[in-house]
């Protein structure tokens, strides 16, 4: 199947010298859910706003569903829905008047029953008339779903949707989610949060200084940050790893005073208990310990180490 | 026609729902908008009508009161025209909801219709709300009736697109006021809307004549009359190449992304 979006050798270097995105090539599959993880300013919003017509490329195409997005962009933005990072709304507007501006901007004609869905499936029916300035934060964020969805995008983008968020929305953000993939939209989400790409997303893509480092199957990334490190604090420093104590693939550090056993967190079996046991019989005694799990940013660190 | 279809031609339903959604802003403060006209209008009156105009005698073989009613239509038609066109899309602009214009599957011209033909609206409803209020204070004749509605339609539209690319161009609500305020207002009174240019000594005259105000209310003073300071040809070839030009500006603006895109 033709992927539904496609990006070849997007690059974009602001006016102001700073160079957001180096030759960004993406292919975003129909239906998927993709995330996008990077730490903040790797060019994640840049790429989605490219794609949403709101900055301009320095190079580079890009394909939506079929249309070129700066040759026909009419047809292009006619399927794609952007909710961005930054709370923006009509305050002073009522939540259907804001609503309904989207989707009559989108080129869609006025649709009640639609409107009405919609903002149903936000909790937001009962504020319609309220104006949007009266709002909660969490309720401003359904707003700008709301607008996103009123116009039926095929694609939408959901640039940070549970930054500031508190436990519930983000839950009932994730539902969402689930609900628009399984009525046929393709999503690609942008975030920081390891958990909400594990709980989400079919594939991941890392984007670092400007640069697509990689793009996986949630499943097999996931393997990758599953990586656990215990770290014993030894009484009395060892010269080398002792044989007993070589099926752990043991690392010895800090003038071998640390020992460093790395293991799947998601494992079964994570051979603590048996490495510890095994430590007492052979009498190498430790005073402290600690596991320690890969965060996004040390996974980041790695990766980039890993393409110098 | 499904909305796909529809929407390869002309974004009709992006058109409306600007239009509708700046129309809603006005009507919310329906009370306000309506009321500050009638009373503006009525002051003037007392002031220039009464006072002043007691002690002169006609203007042009017109009476001064009537004589200041197209010059005042113009002054807040002019001053309203701006504002309102600025404020549409610089208040977007300031909240940040101009992303949704921006990513919509809208073209420039769309765009513009929307935005500026809801503020040409506004000041032509507001124009003939100042229109009626005068003829409870004098006889109001007008020689050339579609004319002046045409002439009012296209002052009000070419301000208020002079007035949208303020608004894009303005990155603070100081700027976004400077034009109206210390260019458009001073300009509009010094334009002859409470006098005739001809009372001017010769020097002043020449140099009013540099005032493209003029031109406008003299033209539109021309629809009630049929008499005018400068010829109406002229007039309405300034006030349409005013309004091209605007619209050179705006498409430039648009295919450079100029305060809008980076």
């Amino acid at each position: 199947m033709s992927p539904i979006l496609s990006i070849s050798n997007v690059s974009k270097t602001y006016t102001s010298g700073l160079q957001a995105l180096k030759r960004v090539d993406l292919e975003i599959n129909r239906g998927e859910i993709f995330a996008l993880l990077g730490p903040n300013g790797a060019g994640k919003s840049t790429l989605i706003n490219i794609v949403c017509g709101i900055v301009t490329p320095s190079t580079g195409k890009i394909v939506a569903d079929g249309h070129d997005i700066q040759k026909d962009y009419r047809q292009a933005r006619f399927k794609i829905a952007l909710v961005p990072q930054e709370l923006a709304t009509d305050a002073f507007e009522t939540v259907a008047t804001s609503v309904r501006l989207s989707r009559g901007l989108f080129g869609r004609p006025v649709d009640p029953a639609l409107i009405e869905k919609v903002l149903r499936s936000l909790t937001l029916w009962e504020k319609r008339n309220d104006k949007i300035m009266t709002l909660s934060g969490g309720m401003k964020r359904r707003v700008m779903i709301a607008k996103a969805l009123a116009h039926e995008p095929k694609i939408l983008f959901l640039d940070e949707p549970t930054a500031g968020v508190d436990v519930e929305l983000r839950k009932d953000m994730w539902n969402l989610v689930r609900q628009l993939r399984d009525a046929g939209v393709t999503i690609i989400l942008t975030t920081h949060y390891i958990e909400e790409a594990e709980e989400m997303a079919d594939r991941v893509g890392v984007i670092s200084k400007g640069e697509l480092i990689l793009v996986e199957e949630k499943t097999v990334l996931m393997q990758k940050l599953g990586k656990k490190q215990l770290t014993l604090q030894l009484q009395e420093p060892l010269k080398t790893v002792p044989p007993e104590l070589a099926d752990w693939n043991l690392v010895l550090k800090s003038d071998g005073s640390v020992l460093e056993y790395t293991y799947d967190g998601k494992a079964e079996r994570t051979g603590i208990p048996s490495l510890l046991r095994r430590m007492t019989d052979i009498g190498v005694a430790f005073k402290d310990l600690n596991t320690h799990q890969s965060s996004l940013e040390d996974i980041f660190v790695s990766l980039v180490s890993e393409r110098k | 026609m499904s909305s796909e279809q529809q929407i390869l031609g002309f974004n009709r339903y992006g058109v409306w729902a600007i239009f509708r959604f700046e129309m809603a802003r006005f009507l919310r403060t329906a009370g306000q908008s309506i009321l500050t006209p009638v009373l503006t209008t009525s002051l003037y009156f007392v002031v220039f009508g009464s006072a002043i105009g007691g002690r002169m005698s006609e203007v042009g073989g017109v009476p001064y009161g009537a004589f200041i009613v197209p010059g005042m239509i113009m002054l807040t038609i002019l001053a309203e025209s701006m504002s309102n066109g600025s404020f549409g899309i610089y208040f977007p602009k300031f909240t940040g909801t101009i992303y949704e214009l921006l990513s919509a599957p809208i073209s420039p011209v769309e765009t513009v219709l929307g935005y500026v033909g809801a503020a040409a609206t506004k000041s032509v409803i507001l124009g003939l709300i100042i229109l009626t209020t005068s003829t409870f204070f004098v006889d109001i004749r007008i020689h050339h009736p579609i004319a002046m509605i045409g002439f009012l339609v296209l002052t009000s539209a070419t301000f208020a697109l002079l007035g949208f690319i303020t608004g894009i161009w303005a990155r603070s609500f100081e700027q976004l006021s400077f034009i109206p305020m210390l260019v458009v207002t001073p300009l509009t009174f010094l334009g002859g809307a409470f006098y005739s240019i001809d009372m001017l000594p010769g020097a002043w005259r020449t140099i009013t004549l540099f005032n493209p105000i003029v031109y406008i209310i003299s033209a539109f003073r021309w629809c009630f009359y049929g008499t005018s300071d400068v010829g109406v040809e002229v007039s309405m070839l300034m006030t349409a190449i005013f309004f091209l030009g605007g619209l050179v500006a705006v498409s430039w603006i648009f295919k450079t992304g100029y305060r809008l895109k980076n």
